[in-house]
């Protein structure tokens, strides 16, 4: 099974932070004082615990703590280990969780400015999600517009459960912000625990869990088609993480299917939903699913009649695969160059940009 | 082709449609403000009667949420599954290319002379044999 070319971009890098007291020099000083007074402990979300073999691989797996805390560890691992040139950092801390919007807002900020000092503003190779409180898209336009002057974030970054279907016109103002400053949305697996984790209610197993964050994607995409954030946002890109996406084809033709027959409901769904993906909607490539063998890959591909929708990415420190393992097996070499590098450059175009 | 008089135009005013066998081939005939536009009456998709289906108006959106209506009555909707065929020329509205239904064309036209038709009598039943 194949490693990446080099010189490839990861689009989905997952820095962690070490914990709650680390954010407090970018907090605030009210929620400063709030922290410590209300006695918030760590926001940590269940998607990724602690302890569940998926969320560290054994050998980028500190022997105490989290993995993904250490900046020197994430160079030679993820970085010098797979010949990466740039790396999209996506951090997964417990803004969505809040319930309060106004406490959402000063940890996305926390978030976001310890992420500009502590990772991007040492390591040139780093690139950045802005994370935005979707409980207040308000707030979350206004945190976008406060950091779209620094080129070295490149996506804003939500989660794939959250209120409510995120093709609402609720949260139309992140979407607005986002194609006004050419910066993809990144949506990725996780909850904000609004809402069971399936449609049918809460699974009882990890594995259950794990497999339905697919189902959460297949509605989500669903929404934002036919609820027409493309047809508002026609620059907009969509990039989906952690998504799996053997799926897609599958779902968008029975998507297709139910809009031949009620197209009168949503006029501005000009064209098949498998046109709009195409144009506007990518997938990174960890965790895959996994086709039985190379040549149902190569197949599974022909169903995308598309080489541009899927992106390099490693979701590192998750387990999703073992050595350098992180390329499907039966990409052809020309495909492996478009997911690597090609594909990332056309879906940030602020990659192509120097950064001072 | 041959020429078939399937009906008198009073029967059929603006709005209303016709079902009609023509020569064993099924037609639905509209009538759109005094103008006739015959289909194939079967959708090319699995085979439903477009005769059955309603009509409705030609729906579009400048933006998401902004719905346009126009040409009332014009595009029918196979009910089996729902595709729009635009009546005037048969084509499906998600597909236009890939999608339509044969038109099949209408005129109106006055007949001079009566057609003879025999007419016998079998016991209580009037029988016609065309």
């Amino acid at each position: 099974m194949p490693a990446p070319p080099p010189g490839a971009i990861d689009c989905d890098l997952h820095p962690a932070v070490p914990n709650l007291k680390a954010l407090l020099p970018y907090l605030d000083d009210h929620w400063r004082d709030m922290v410590v007074q209300r006695g918030v402990h760590e926001l940590d979300s269940i998607s990724y615990p602690n302890n569940a073999p998926v969320t560290a691989r054994q050998d980028w797996k500190p022997a105490t703590g989290k993995a993904g805390v250490d900046l020197d560890r994430v160079r030679a691992e993820a970085l010098d280990g797979f010949r990466t040139d740039l790396a999209i950092c996506n951090c997964l801390y417990g803004v969505q969780l809040l319930y309060t919007e106004d406490m959402a807002y000063a940890f996305a900020r926390a978030v976001n400015d310890w992420m500009a000092a502590e990772w991007l503003d040492k390591e040139p190779r780093l690139r950045a999600s802005i994370v935005v409180p979707p409980q207040n898209p308000d707030y979350a336009a206004a945190e976008i517009d406060r950091l779209a002057g620094d080129k070295r974030f490149v996506q804003v970054l939500m989660l794939v459960m959250d209120e409510m279907p995120l093709g609402r016109r609720r949260y139309w103002p992140i979407y607005r912000a986002a194609e006004r400053h050419g910066l993809p949305i990144g949506i990725h697996a996780g909850s904000s625990y609004r809402n069971p984790v399936t449609s049918v209610g809460w699974p009882t197993y990890y594995a259950e869990d794990s497999a339905a964050q697919a189902q959460a994607f297949q509605s989500t995409l669903s929404s934002l088609i036919m609820e027409g954030v493309f047809a508002e946002f026609p620059d907009l890109k969509v990039v989906l993480l952690e998504s799996g996406f053997a799926w897609l084809p599958a779902h968008l033709w029975r998507l297709g299917k139910f809009w031949r027959g009620l197209r009168m409901e949503t006029p501005w769904v000009d064209r098949h939903p498998m046109e709009i993906a195409k144009d506007h909607v990518r997938l990174t490539i960890q965790p895959r699913d996994a086709p039985p063998s190379p040549e149902d890959f190569e197949r599974l591909m022909t169903h995308f009649d598309s080489d541009e929708m899927l992106l390099f990415s490693t979701d590192y420190p998750h387990w999703q695969f073992d050595g350098d393992d992180a390329l499907p097996a039966g990409l052809s070499p020309a495909l492996a160059e478009k997911i690597c590098r090609t594909n990332p450059l056309a879906t940030y175009p602020r990659l192509k940009e120097i950064v001072a | 082709m041959a020429k078939h008089v399937v009906g008198a135009a009073k029967d059929v005013p603006p709005g209303e449609r016709l079902r009609v066998d023509v020569a064993g081939t099924p037609v639905v005939i509209y009538n759109l403000g005094g103008e006739y536009f015959g289909l194939l009456d079967r959708c090319p998709h699995m085979g439903g009667l477009l005769s059955e289906g309603i009509q409705i108006g030609l729906v579009e959106a400048p933006k998401p949420g902004c719905y346009s209506y126009d040409r009332a009555g014009e595009i029918v909707r196979c009910p089996w599954h729902g595709w729009e065929f635009d009546i005037r020329t048969g084509k499906s509205r998600f597909d236009p290319k890939r999608w339509k239904t044969r038109p099949v064309e209408v005129e109106t036209a006055e007949v001079k002379d009566a057609q003879t038709i025999d007419v016998a009598q079998d016991g209580l039943n009037i029988v016609v044999t065309l």
